[in-house]
C-alpha cells in the first residue's frame, strides 16, 4: 500500500510525468506511422485527421510489395548486414588478438596505421572508394557494399581494448599445453571477449541496416538496392501516398525492431559499451 | 626443491637451448601476429587509407565527362573560399550542430538522471527513449515529414485547434532547417542517454551519501557532484555528437527534395559534397571538400582536447 502510494507523491511525480511526456513524444511517430499505414488515402488527408482507420487497410502493404520489389530489397538488405557483421566480428577480432597479446615488430607504427582511419571523416573515403568499385565492375552488385564493410578500424581498437584487459595466465596455461596462437584466440580468449563481440556485433548491425549514403551511391539498380535507399526511392515516386510511405517505412524498420525487442539488453549495453571506450 | 642445485649446474647448457627455443617462439609468434592483423590491415590499406591518399591527390585535380582527370592545382581550393554555396552550407552546417548539440546532450543528461533515480518502469521507458535509435534515418525522415505535411500534417492540425495557422515546416527556407534539427534532436536523445546512464552508474554511491548527510538539496548535489563526476562523459559525448553533427546528411537529404525552395538554406557541407561528388560529376571539386570537413573536425578535436583541461574532471 505504502509503495503505490509513494509513486504519486512529490519527487516521483514529478519524474513520472516529466519521462511520460518524453516517452510519448518518442513513440508518438511510430505509432502515427502505423495508424496512418492503415488508413485509406482519402482518411489519410481527412481535415480533421481520423485517429482510427475506419477498415484498416492491410492492401498497402501488399501494394507495397507490388510496388517495389520490396522482398528482393530485404533479402538484400539482410545478406549484407549479415555478412558484414560476421566479417567483421572474426577479422576484426583476429587482428585484435594479435596487436593486444602477440608483440611483434612495427605493431605501433601498424596500430597507429588503423587508428588515422578512425580520426578521418567517412567523406574523405568515398569519392576513392567509389572509384575502387568502377574500377572493379562492383557497381550495382552487394559486393559493393558488403566487402568494404568488412573492414573496421573502429571494431578492432574496440576489441583490443577488451583483449588486453583479460589475464596473460590464461595464454601462458594454454600455450603449454601446446596450442598456438590461433588456438588460443579461438578456444580461450574468443570466449571471454564475448561482450565486446556482442557490442560489435551490434553495433555493426545497425549500421549495415540503416546506412544511406554509400548504398545509394553504389547500387542505383532495384537489383541491388538496400531497404533503406528503396525507401528514399519510394519517397520520388509516390511522393504523396502517404499510407503506402508509411507502409514501406514500417516494413523497412519492422525486422530491426523486432530484432531489438528480443535483444533489448545486448542492444542497450553494446551501445554502451561502443560509445563509452 | 630437489631441482634448484641441478638447475645451477646445468645453467650455462640451457641458457643456449632457452635462447634458441625463445627465438623459435619468437619466430612463430611473428608468424601468427602477421597472419591474423592481415585481412584487416590489407582492407584498411586498400579500402581506406589509400583512398586518403587518393583523395589528396584528386583534390588537385579538375574531372571532365567521361571520368578523365587533369591537373589543375590549387584551382578547387581557390574555388571553396569563394563559393557562396559552400559558405551557406557553412552557415547552415553551423547553425545546425548550435542547436543540436547542446540541446541534445541537455536533454539526455535530464533523462538519463531521472532514469537513474530510483523508480518504477525503468527498462521501459529506457527502451521506449532507444527506438529512435534503432529506426533508419531514412524511416524517421519520412514520418516526420508527414508529420510535417502542411496541408495534411498532425502538427498543423494541432495548432489550427488553438487558431495558429501552421507553417511550411519542410519548405518554408526560413523554417525548415529547425523543422530538422528538431527530428536530430528528437531521434538522437537515446543513444546519448545510455551512454549518460552507464556514466552516472560509474559514480561511487558514497558521494551522494555523503551529500545526504551534509544535508545538501537535490540541485546542488545535480551540479556539485553529478555534473564534475560526469564531465570525462560529457566531454566524449561532445566530441562524438559535434562530428557526428558536422556530418549531417540523411535527413536533409530524405527531408529536403532535390527541388525544393528550402533546398539552400538546409544543404550541409556532406549534402554538397555528395552534390559535387555524385550528382555534377565535379569530382576534384568534391574532393576538395572532403579535406576541408577533415580539417575542421581535425581543429574540432583538437579545440577541445584543449578545453578538456579546463572542465573535465578526471579522479
Amino acid at each position: 500500500m505504502d509503495r503505490t502510494f509513494k509513486l504519486f507523491t512529490g519527487k516521483t511525480f514529478l519524474f513520472h510525468f516529466i519521462l511520460i511526456i518524453g516517452a510519448a513524444a518518442m513513440v508518438l511517430p511510430f505509432l502515427w506511422m502505423i495508424l496512418t499505414s492503415l488508413k485509406t488515402y482519402a482518411e489519410s488527408i481527412q481535415v480533421p485527421p481520423v485517429l482510427i482507420p475506419e477498415d484498416f487497410q492491410w492492401g498497402n502493404y501488399k501494394e507495397v510489395f507490388g510496388l517495389l520489389p520490396f522482398f528482393k530489397f530485404m533479402y538484400n538488405t539482410v545478406i549484407i548486414t549479415v555478412l558484414r557483421t560476421a566479417g567483421q566480428l572474426f577479422l576484426c577480432s583476429l587482428a585484435a588478438y594479435a596487436f593486444a597479446r602477440i608483440e611483434f615488430p612495427g605493431r605501433n607504427i601498424l596500430f597507429l596505421l588503423a587508428l588515422t582511419v578512425l580520426m578521418v571523416p567517412g567523406q574523405v573515403f568515398l569519392l576513392p572508394q567509389y572509384m575502387i568499385m568502377v574500377k572493379l565492375g562492383w557497381l550495382n552488385s552487394l559486393q559493393a557494399v558488403i566487402v568494404p564493410g568488412l573492414f573496421s578500424a573502429f571494431g578492432t581498437f574496440l576489441l583490443r581494448q577488451f583483449f588486453m584487459g583479460l589475464p596473460k595466465e590464461l595464454e601462458e596455461a594454454a600455450r603449454l599445453d601446446g596450442c598456438n596462437h590461433f588456438q588460443i584466440y579461438w578456444k580461450v580468449m574468443l570466449p571471454l571477449a564475448k561482450p565486446g563481440l556482442i557490442a560489435l556485433g551490434i553495433f555493426t548491425t545497425l549500421w549495415s541496416w540503416n546506412e544511406l549514403m554509400w548504398p545509394m551511391i553504389v547500387n542505383s539498380s532495384p537489383e541491388s538496392m538496400t531497404l533503406s535507399v528503396g525507401l528514399s526511392s519510394l519517397q520520388g515516386q509516390y511522393l504523396t501516398n502517404y499510407p503506402i510511405l508509411m507502409a514501406g517505412s514500417f516494413l523497412a524498420i519492422l525486422p530491426m525492431l523486432i530484432l531489438f525487442i528480443f535483444l533489448q539488453k545486448q542492444f542497450i549495453e553494446g551501445i554502451a559499451v561502443t560509445g563509452g571506450k | 626443491m630437489r631441482e634448484v642445485p641441478l638447475q645451477t649446474e646445468v645453467k650455462s647448457a640451457k641458457r643456449i637451448k632457452v635462447s634458441s627455443l625463445a627465438k623459435t617462439r619468437k619466430r612463430s609468434d611473428y608468424f601468427w601476429a602477421y597472419l591474423m592483423i592481415a585481412p584487416t590491415m590489407l582492407g584498411l590499406i586498400i579500402f581506406y587509407l589509400w583512398p586518403i591518399v587518393q583523395n589528396f591527390y584528386f583534390s588537385f585535380t579538375e574531372w571532365g565527362a567521361f571520368g578523365q582527370y587533369e591537373w589543375t592545382g590549387l584551382d578547387n581550393y581557390k574555388r571553396l573560399l569563394e563559393d557562396a554555396a559552400l559558405l551557406k552550407a557553412f552557415k547552415n552546417t553551423s547553425i545546425y550542430i548550435i542547436f543540436t548539440v547542446p540541446i541534445g546532450i541537455f536533454l539526455s543528461i535530464i533523462v538519463a538522471v531521472l532514469l537513474n533515480q530510483n523508480i518504477k518502469g525503468k527498462s521501459i521507458y529506457r527502451t521506449l527513449y532507444f527506438l529512435p535509435v534503432i529506426t533508419m534515418p531514412a524511416a524517421i525522415a519520412m514520418v516526420w515529414k508527414w508529420m510535417y505535411n502542411a496541408d495534411y500534417g498532425m502538427f498543423n492540425y494541432l495548432l489550427s485547434l488553438v487558431g495558429i495557422d501552421g507553417p511550411q515546416w519542410v519548405s518554408d527556407p526560413n523554417i525548415a532547417l529547425y523543422s530538422i534539427i528538431a527530428v536530430a534532436i528528437w531521434s538522437g536523445i537515446g543513444y546519448n542517454m545510455v551512454i549518460f546512464l552507464s556514466g552516472l552508474q560509474g559514480i561511487p554511491k558514497m558521494y551522494y551519501e555523503a551529500a545526504e548527510i551534509d544535508g545538501a538539496g537535490p540541485v546542488t548535489v545535480f551540479f556539485k557532484i553529478t555534473l564534475p563526476l560526469l564531465s570525462p562523459v560529457i566531454f566524449f559525448v561532445t566530441i562524438m555528437s559535434l562530428i557526428g553533427a558536422f556530418q549531417v546528411f540523411d535527413l536533409i537529404f530524405m527531408m529536403i527534395g532535390k527541388s525544393s525552395t528550402a533546398l539552400e538554406s538546409t544543404q550541409s557541407i556532406v549534402y554538397l559534397f555528395y552534390q559535387h561528388a555524385f550528382v555534377l560529376n565535379d569530382k576534384g571539386y568534391a574532393a576538395a571538400i572532403a579535406v576541408l570537413l577533415l580539417a575542421v573536425i581535425l581543429i574540432i578535436t583538437a579545440i577541445q582536447m584543449v578545453l578538456q583541461k579546463k572542465w573535465v574532471h578526471y579522479d
